[in-house]
């Protein structure tokens, strides 16, 4: 398997500690040796891959994900091509969700170059008979690891975030069991105590990453590790989005339209990453930026966005919602976001 | 009426099913708290008191008594076998209120200080988060009012405000103490519950967190539960005292008269003992 480390790109914000991608690096096993071995066809293999009994196990799972939104469901994680830590989550509920008539898009921390994501895409190229993109306005599926693209995603669409860790309340408890009463009880107090004990030290919350959100003023939700900028991008949106977990076994969701409140204090809101620099590629300063370091040995800050980007570089003043027919359209940071322009907001904090 | 009434509270532990006549072989009478026939211990049983607003009860006995097992149930956090417990904050039989009512009761209405540290405290918090876990838990959301409020109880309760950041585990027991206190007064509760306020503190420590709370409770007039097996403690804070042996309340009355005119024996004996 190719070094992973390659394709790290390091944030200035965003605690990008992927232990469990470190763990697996050791592994042979991948995707790339399960196409290699088969060949072109997927002969022998079931259609997408899994066997039908697991993706309505699957599907089901979604089902009851959608219909308790932030509450994570159980499902019975399979043994994948690929060790755990590498999306294999986020595979079975993609592989589960396509059909031949979709479009799917793979996005490793914001990239589709990366080994990872074009191994992905092109399994369920193979197995599932589906067309593959890069562009975000053209896929059906998405599946992503740490990042929501810049482009509005749509009613049609769905996003699949891989989630290495399922529970926000992690932070503040390493039990399961206590934890999980927790959710039952609606009772965040000790996430709270962490947030204040943040505030106390910092003057201001600090996580970066996986920050913890409401989710329609019921469950507690670890979004995965995606930076603050693509936080609000969760909230009210008119896409769906599903968590799965390979390693610990849960799915979990946020339906279209659904609340999704980042914790914060009346007078210490949620913050989003600021970038003082413009992309080096297209010039944008209304996307999340990540530092690269070149051949050179200089470092730029880039959109970590990259199909994005591309098209930035070509057309400077592409819209965010410039695939919809409504303009204005809410979506995170630098778009007419309630939870980041109220008064208390962060926007111009 | 009072502030509250309870009847008849029992509490059984044990794996076996109860007998039946767990109550009746044992208490005083029988000198055990352990049924002899089905092994269930009675915690205590057909417990009845009642405290009027603004009064302070002492529970006194010895070791093993059913003290905190009582204190606990009426604290909600100990599911009772029996009882009737009647609270000015709540409509029903407190004993029987969920897991919803209990978290809310807790926030707001009774404040417990826990005999050991561990079941009131985070010691990995700060104490100024423990406190502020009160605040937080009852949905305060402003920042610098938590703040203000949790060095304000600070104070109160004469905890160094300085060491607010620090975390509990570094704190003394005298400390923790307060900090349990402050914790379980900050929303202003009608009632507090104090369970061996001074056990394990050094005798001049004991003192001072004794004239610290009888202060607070008296600016504040907050009633209050006082579980001691020390009778000093009870004789300073408690207006009212039962005396428990083997689960059962085998006295009640003023505390002045229980003192100083005990109709049982047994609190005669404990009386001596002490002094
Ligand atoms: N969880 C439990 N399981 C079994 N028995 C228990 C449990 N908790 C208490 N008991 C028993 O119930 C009886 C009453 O205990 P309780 O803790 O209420 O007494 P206490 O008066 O508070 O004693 P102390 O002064 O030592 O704190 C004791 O015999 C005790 O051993
Ligand atoms: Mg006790
Ligand atoms: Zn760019």
């Amino acid at each position: 398997m190719t070094d992973q480390t390659q394709m790290h790109e390091t944030s200035p914000t965003t605690e990008a500690t992927d232990n469990e991608q470190q763990e697996s690096a050791t592994t042979p096993t991948g995707v790339s040796d399960l196409l290699s071995e088969s060949g072109a066809g997927m002969a022998g293999y079931n259609y997408a891959y899994l066997d039908e009994h697991t993706k309505r196990e699957v599907r089901r799972g979604v089902l009851k994900a959608i219909s308790l939104p932030g509450h994570q469901v159980p499902f019975a994680s399979r043994e994948m091509p690929l060790a755990r830590g590498w999306g294999t989550g986020g595979i079975q509920a993609s592989l589960s969700l396509l059909g031949p008539a979709d479009t799917f898009k793979v996005i490793d921390q914001g990239s589709d170059e990366s080994v990872n994501a074009a191994n992905i895409r092109r399994l369920a190229k193979t197995t599932a008979d589906v067309e593959t993109t890069t562009d975000t306005t053209e896929a059906s599926v998405i599946q992503t690891r740490h990042r929501i693209p810049e482009e509005v995603l749509t009613d049609e669409q769905i996003l699949v975030l891989q989630v290495p860790t399922t529970d926000a309340l992690r932070r503040v408890d390493g039990s399961d069991d206590a934890n999980r009463r927790r959710h039952a009880h609606k009772n965040y107090s000790k996430m709270w105590v962490a947030l204040y004990e943040n505030v106390v030290k910092w003057d201001e919350i600090q996580i970066s990453a996986r920050y913890p959100a409401m989710v329609n003023g019921r469950y507690l939700m670890d979004p995965s590790p995606i930076p603050r900028w693509d936080t609000t991008k969760l909230n009210d949106a008119d896409s769906l989005f599903l968590f799965a977990a390979g390693r610990e076994a849960r799915i979990y969701a946020v339906p279209p339209h659904t609340d999704v409140e980042p914790l914060a204090f009346e007078d210490r809101s949620f913050q989003v990453e600021r970038f003082d620099e413009s992309c080096h590629r297209c010039g944008s300063t209304d996307t999340y930026l990540t530092e690269v370091t070149g051949d050179d040995g200089v470092t730029r800050y880039a959109c970590n966005d990259a199909s994005f980007c591309e098209k930035r570089a070509e057309h400077p003043d592409l819209s965010k919602d410039h695939h919809l027919d409504e303009d204005d359209v809410a979506w995170g940071p630098e778009t007419p976001d309630p939870i980041l322009s109220d008064e208390t907001g962060g926007e111009d904090a | 009426m009072s502030l509250l009434d309870a009847e008849n509270v029992t509490r059984f532990y044990g794996e076996f099913e109860p007998c039946g006549d767990c109550v009746d072989l044992t208490g005083p009478t029988h000198g055990r708290n352990q049924c002899p026939d089905c092994g269930t211990v009675v915690g205590c049983a057909d417990v009845d008191l009642d405290v009027e607003r603004g009064e302070v009860l002492g529970i006194v006995g010895e070791s093993g008594s059913g003290k905190s097992s009582l204190a606990e149930m009426l604290a909600l956090d100990l599911a009772a076998t029996a009882g009737n417990v009647e609270f000015a904050s709540y409509d029903g039989n407190l004993l029987d209120a969920n897991y919803e009512e209990r978290v809310d009761l807790r926030n707001t209405n009774v404040g417990m200080v826990h005999q050991h540290v561990r079941d009131g405290l985070n010691l990995e918090f700060t104490g100024g988060g423990n406190v502020a876990e009160s605040l937080l838990a009852a949905g305060w959301r402003n920042f610098d009012e938590i703040r203000a409020r949790v060095r304000d109880l600070f104070e109160e309760t004469e905890v160094p405000v300085d060491r607010m950041d620090d975390p509990t585990d570094t704190y003394s027991g005298g400390m923790q103490r307060r900090v349990q206190i402050a914790k379980a007064i900050a929303n202003d509760p009608e009632l507090v519950i104090l369970d061996e306020p001074t056990t394990g503190l050094d005798v001049s420590v004991q003192a001072r967190v004794l004239d610290m709370f009888r202060r607070i409770q008296r600016e504040q007039d907050v009633a209050t539960i006082v579980v001691s097996h020390d009778l000093g403690v009870v004789r300073l804070l408690a207006d009212r005292t039962v005396v428990m042996r083997h689960g059962r309340v085998i006295e009640s009355g003023l505390t002045d008269r229980v003192m100083e005119d005990p109709q049982r024996e047994y609190t005669q004996t404990l009386i001596n003992s002490v002094i």
